[in-house]
């Protein structure tokens, strides 16, 4: 028998695999009984060698385990992945352990130590989250102060955008377009007066009062609704053959990019009431919701000018030598082609966009994130700060995920090139 | 016959360079001319001129009795009647071969999405490419992309049509059925005006031929006189080349 331990070879396969697979078993169990026995097997060795064995005995077990072709096809795919070179094995290895070190104290916290039941901080007597905070302030987190018996209206109008957006991917295409303008035109002034109120007999409810997760909604949403056809037609103003209307595109885009967001934020909160005529009064929501508009749209602008400038010269030439005039061309050449070029630029201005909608807390109004700062800051219920913002991390991370898989879904749907 | 393309003294500066020279063409109507000369001549440039897609600084050019200048109001009512086909084909990727015919039909001369079609798939029919109606541009070859944006040129209606050498992006074996496509059209009595370099199309279609070079007309001739007793030294030399 000739074991060579440098190049194994296929004669002797069931030798190397049984002795590699010793070898990452005792590396496997040294870790565990390091980390949950608390017990070190390898103790009696000098401490760096003994801290490294787990990786030393694994690399050598998977250099044994891997052996070219072994014409098991499991075991070469495995190989394949996670075991093709001595680097990429000791890779491997240093992943499963981190995942061994940490996985499980992370389901400690988040379940399995986690108190669910109660209403009071004191209910929490285990080690873990103490999710009893989220449960209690839920209501405040989603709706802010928006007062509890008028909470049906914010909930209808959610519904009813629920409801026509999902009709859009069910009815039929000569529908669709309907539904979309009910919902960029019809749909936003309904809901602002049903959640205003004021009208109708309904109570109205200052806009001081809206918060929570909703107020993450309404903000994202008129904001995500204005910026792109904003941002479209600044872009096609900075192209723009006619100096006046290409410079004054070209100045709007670079002070609104070079500006803060916050600090525009404040600007639009302190600064922008004193240059309004005495008597006029506009509403600071609303005020945000203009500001952050127009921030978004000065990027949304040059998004959308990447993906002009990547059509080539001959689609306008196309467009033009039918007789097209400066907007059919645009609106039916030019544009959905250079669209659908940046929609992973706009899914990206998106997604900053509703992330950035926590910032608005500077002029005093409290989204999502904004209610848990101030939830952590009651007296009953001090140090529940991790707990509230892996919550808010959570939240973000769906709404942000579903945007991010939708536009991965519509680029797919657009794709003509087969 | 009156002409229907009329060309007096242009002259085309790019910034400092000047690519078309003093520049004096007549088309009458149903004429077909072939414009040929070595690249950079200014042959696509003269074309392009002819619907605006380049501006001209100097000197006069009139279509249908209309004369084209910055100070034209209604420059698209004129590039609807000049029908344009392009060397890289410049179909709409995002639509399919029926759309790309029936947009501008619909858009620009508010013919109904019925109409429109049913032109679309006559032209398509024409230029024999109608069972590829449905498909992306993308999904065809070449030489059926040219055919489909000749049909769209062609569902315009236009009384002029413009080459630009229709045949120099396509494989060899692709261009024959191109230039099948455009003698039948210049049989049924098309107005053309073609930049190439296929001679056989041009002693088979042209009425005219047009030699170009550094920017000047430096030969017009009918077509047989063109080809066996051109009148320029320049002439014979680059037909001595490409025959």
């Amino acid at each position: 028998m000739n074991l060579n331990i440098i190049k194994p070879n296929k004669d002797n396969l069931y030798m190397y695999l049984s002795l590699g697979i010793i070898l990452l078993s005792f590396s496997l169990v040294d870790i565990f009984s390091n980390n949950f026995l608390n017990f070190n097997i390898t103790g009696f060795l000098p401490s760096l060698i003994s801290y490294l064995s787990p990786l030393i005995l694994g690399t050598f077990g998977l250099h044994f385990i891997r052996i070219e072709y072994s014409g098991n096809k499991t075991l070469d795919t495995i190989n394949k992945n996670l075991n093709s070179s001595n680097v990429n094995a000791i890779l491997s290895l240093i992943v499963i352990f981190i995942l061994i070190k940490y996985v499980p104290s992370l389901l400690n916290w988040v379940f399995f130590d986690a108190n669910f039941l109660g209403s009071t901080k004191e209910d929490c007597t285990g080690d873990g989250a103490c999710w009893v905070f989220v449960r209690v302030w839920f209501n405040r987190f989603m709706y802010g102060m928006y007062p509890d018996a008028e909470q049906w209206r914010i909930n209808i109008s959610f519904l009813v955008l629920l409801f026509s957006i999902g009709s859009i991917f069910i009815l039929p295409d000569r529908f669709k377009k309907y539904i979309i303008l009910f919902l960029l035109f019809i749909f936003p002034v309904i809901a602002l007066n049903l959640i205003s109120g004021g009208i109708f007999g309904l109570k109205w409810i200052e806009t001081g009062a809206w918060g929570g997760l909703s107020l993450t909604f309404i903000v994202s949403a008129f904001a995500l609704i204005f910026c792109f056809p904003i941002g479209v037609f600044l872009a096609l103003g900075r192209r723009s053959d006619l100096p006046a209307i290409r410079y004054s595109s070209i100045g709007f885009i670079e002070l609104w990019r070079g500006v803060p967001l916050i600090t525009v934020l404040f600007m639009s909160a302190v600064m922008f009431p004193m240059f309004l005529p005495d008597g006029t009064y506009m509403d600071k929501l609303m005020r945000v919701i203009i500001a952050i508009t127009l921030f978004e749209a000065a990027y949304m602008a040059e998004v959308v000018r990447g993906g002009l400038q990547a059509l080539p010269r001959g689609q306008y030439d196309a467009a033009k030598s039918l007789g097209m005039g400066y907007w059919r061309m645009h609106f039916l050449i030019i544009m959905p082609q250079a669209l659908k070029l940046v929609i992973p630029g706009i899914a990206n201005t998106f997604l900053a966009l509703v992330k950035d909608t926590p910032l608005i807390f500077v002029v005093g109004l409290l989204e999502l994130a904004g209610m848990i700062g101030l939830a952590k800051t009651n007296p009953k219920w001090l140090g529940m700060a991790t707990e509230g913002y892996v919550f808010a991390a959570l939240v973000f991370w769906i709404i942000c995920f579903s945007m991010s898989r939708y536009s991965q879904n519509l680029e797919k749907k657009l794709s003509t090139e087969r | 016959m009156s002409n229907i393309i009329e060309l007096k003294n242009v002259n085309k500066w790019f910034d400092k360079f000047q690519v078309l020279k003093e520049i004096n063409l007549e088309v009458k109507l149903k004429e077909k001319i072939v414009v040929c000369g070595p690249s950079g001549s200014g042959k696509s440039t003269l074309i392009r001129c002819i619907n605006r897609l380049e501006e001209h600084q100097e000197g006069s050019i009139v279509i249908d009795g209309t004369e084209i200048s910055e100070n034209t109001k209604n420059i698209e009512n004129i590039r609807a009647e000049v029908g344009m086909v392009f060397q890289q084909f410049n179909l709409f990727p995002h639509l399919s071969i029926l759309d790309n015919c029936s947009l501008a039909p619909i858009w620009v001369k508010k013919l109904t999405k019925k109409q429109a079609e049913k032109l679309a798939i006559e032209n398509l029919q024409r230029v024999q490419i109608e069972d590829q109606a449905l498909k992306f541009p993308g999904q065809l070859s070449g030489g059926q992309q040219q055919r489909a944006a000749i049909a769209r040129a062609l569902c315009m209606e236009p009384k002029i049509m413009l080459f630009d050498e229709p045949t120099s992006a396509l494989d060899p074996e692709m261009i024959k059925e191109v230039l099948d496509v455009m003698t039948d059209l210049a049989k049924d009595g098309m107005t053309m005006i073609v930049v190439t370099h296929e001679m056989g199309f041009a002693k088979e279609v042209a009425d005219n031929m047009i030699f170009m070079d550094e920017g000047r007309i430096v030969e017009k001739a009918k077509t047989n006189d063109f080809f066996e007793n051109p009148k320029s030294e320049r002439t014979k030399l680059f037909l001595s080349q490409i025959l």
